[in-house]
């Protein structure tokens, strides 16, 4: 009996924290601002084949280089595609490298954060040094190595982004971790003899999660410029599959005759990028707020 | 002060080590051999050729004894020969592309800590003033712009249609014929866009975290004593706050290095600059083994030094530190 009362007092507290959450996070209009950008990405990737005006991959060698105008809203590129359709499936790739990539380094961040935060001593020494080493290298350096290795397809990209981008999930998972398992929950849990993985998932773990999803928010952002400057270096999304970066990357040799290829997808890129960043800030102020 | 710095050194060791091993894997546990660049399109590379070339650069023996090898001939810097055509040494190759790489990290960092500190200690002091606002949008702006692409369309403005600065290399073709000054302007102008870009994403993440931090900074009890005893605001400012603002930004400068290395690959390429990032880059399209683990090492080694140098400005700067 007073066991549910417990319940119930901790499911009216984490309504109102969630209450007070949508309260902080509606006010701050930057965050609604971004919020709105990442809204309507997903909705022009999901509807992509609705809304594209032309086939992304339809060579029109009559139609090459035309500048924007009412027939292409963003012109045309050198093989006469349409920019503008090409940009909306580009919404598609460059999304999904986002959030592929980022679920590869949350996941791999999670597991050794918690292993390190939870079982502490030589084991977190050990998970926590391997981070520091890779701290040590320019990441840039690392993905760009590892895909001279690989071939650079979508998938593989996706998963080198992931798996040089996990560090900084795990330190903040470990610290979350630090500070929960000392609290009187964790404690009592313990007491009761539950198990390990147990209390791993079922009562730390969510604790944990509104850290996690702001920096999940950010690292999307993340991947997704890495994504456009390895297509700038002719080693990303391999075209014919339309990415932003392989766009912009096609756009640059002709630069001086054809300005809206290179505009656009950069712009396209910038204003997804701040989207995310304003949406990932708003979240962590509204959880947080003496942080702002 | 000595005990925490051989301390510091000691720790660097094992952190050294899972550097080499992690050069190491990267290269040789990929599938394909270093060698099917050049064999795999040569019909005269028969089996026996393959064996030879494999025997030739060690690749015969078990990855332990290939790692211990290089590691043996690493400490004593040598990185071996690269592959590619020139076949020189690698240490000499890194040697002569680094100072340029390094010194214009240097300058960046150097642009980016006086520019971003006011930036962000007044964004901080007047809170919500305009210029509090417009400089919050344009860092995050910064945040989020491709630096190619920025470095692209500054090239555009500056190089191609005004005619100001000249758009890659690191002199122009006349440079000896010219006189003194005009050497020196010259100099200086082919570096200006390339250390702008590589300063423009460090300028706003400083300058955003120098705000935040000085926020933090004047809400605690002894700033508020400091305005009671009747100190005059600048004094609160810049004698009491900023110090302590001031020291979290030593350790963001060593974690930046990283960033700013990989960040040369971007900014070399665009700009034709023979630095280290170039060089990486012209590495991993040849598939040069040596070379890429070399420059992969060295990369992280120059972190390794600069939060070393970082954690002992802080300990220099804050006695609480060396007692811990």
């Amino acid at each position: 009996m007073r066991e549910e009362k417990a319940l119930h007092a901790g499911a009216d507290k984490q309504e109102k924290l969630r209450h007070l959450f949508w309260k902080r996070f509606r006010k701050n209009q930057l965050a609604l601002f971004g919020a709105s950008i990442v809204f309507s990405l997903f909705i022009v990737a999901l509807f992509a084949p609705l809304l594209s005006p032309y086939d992304p991959g339809q060579i029109n060698i009559k139609q090459v280089l035309q500048e924007p105008s009412a027939k292409h809203i963003f012109g045309t590129d050198a093989l006469g595609r349409d920019v503008c359709s090409r940009m909306i499936w580009g919404a598609r790739i460059s999304l999904l490298v986002g959030f592929v990539a980022v679920g590869i380094a949350t996941l791999i961040g999670i597991f050794l954060g918690a292993l390190a935060g939870y079982y502490g001593k030589w084991v977190d020494n050990l998970i926590m040094r391997f981070v520091d080493i890779m701290l040590c290298f320019p990441t840039f350096f690392l993905i760009l190595a590892v895909i001279a290795m690989l071939e650079p397809s979508i998938w593989n990209i996706m998963i080198i982004i992931g798996i040089t981008g996990w560090m900084s999930v795990a330190r903040l998972v470990r610290a979350e971790f630090l500070s929960l398992k000392q609290r009187d929950f964790t404690v009592a849990e313990k007491a009761l003899g539950a198990k390990d993985f147990r209390i791993i998932f079922r009562h730390i773990l969510p604790n944990a999660l509104a850290p996690i999803l702001v920096s999940a928010t950010l690292g999307v952002a993340g991947a997704i410029l890495t994504e456009s400057a390895l297509s700038f270096l002719g080693i990303g999304v391999q075209p014919p599959t339309p990415s932003w970066g392989n766009i912009l990357t096609a756009g640059k040799d002709n630069i001086d005759i054809a300005w809206w290829l290179s505009m656009y997808p950069g712009l396209a890129i910038l204003i997804t990028v701040l989207g995310y960043n304003l949406l990932g800030e708003g979240i962590r102020d509204a959880i947080d707020p003496r942080l702002k | 002060m000595g005990l925490y710095l051989i301390k510091r050194l000691v720790l660097m060791i094992p952190l050294f080590i899972g550097i080499t091993i992690i050069s190491f894997s990267v290269i040789h546990l990929a599938p394909g051999s270093p060698i099917d660049m050049a064999t795999d399109l040569n019909p005269k590379a028969t089996a026996e050729v393959k064996a030879r070339l494999r025997a030739f650069y060690g690749l015969d023996k078990p990855l332990a004894v290939q790692y211990w090898n290089w590691l043996t001939r690493l400490v004593t810097l040598d990185f071996g020969h690269s592959f590619s055509q020139d076949g020189r040494k690698v240490s000499t190759k890194i040697l002569e592309r680094l100072p340029i790489t390094i010194f214009i990290n240097i300058v960046s960092l150097i642009l980016i800590f006086l520019v971003a500190i006011p930036i962000g200690v007044l964004s901080a002091t007047y809170q919500g003033s305009f210029f509090d606002r417009s400089m919050t949008v344009i860092v995050f702006v910064g945040f989020a712009v491709p630096h190619f692409w920025l470095a692209l369309l500054l090239m555009i403005l500056f190089g191609v249609h005004l005619g100001w600065l000249p758009i890659s290399g690191l002199k122009s073709l006349n440079y000896e014929y010219l006189p003194a000054a005009a050497q020196l302007w010259d100099r200086i102008s082919h570096l200006l866009l390339p250390i702008f870009i590589s300063a423009s994403g460090g300028l706003a993440g400083l300058s955003r975290y120098m705000r935040s931090n000085m926020l933090e900074v004047i809400r605690q009890d002894f700033i508020t004593t400091a305005k009671a005893k009747g100190l005059s605001s600048r004094k609160v400012v810049f004698k009491h706050a900023l110090r302590n603002a001031l020291l979290p930004v030593i350790t963001i400068l060593g974690l930046s290095i990283p960033g700013l290395i990989g960040g040369s690959v971007i900014f070399e390429t665009i700009f034709a600059i023979p630095g280290m990032g170039q060089l990486f880059y012209a590495s991993v399209m040849a598939r040069d083994y040596p070379t890429i683990m070399g420059i992969l090492v060295i990369g992280a080694v120059l972190t390794l030094f600069g939060n070393l140098i970082a954690d002992l400005s802080y300990a220099l700067a804050d006695p609480r530190i060396r007692t811990t």
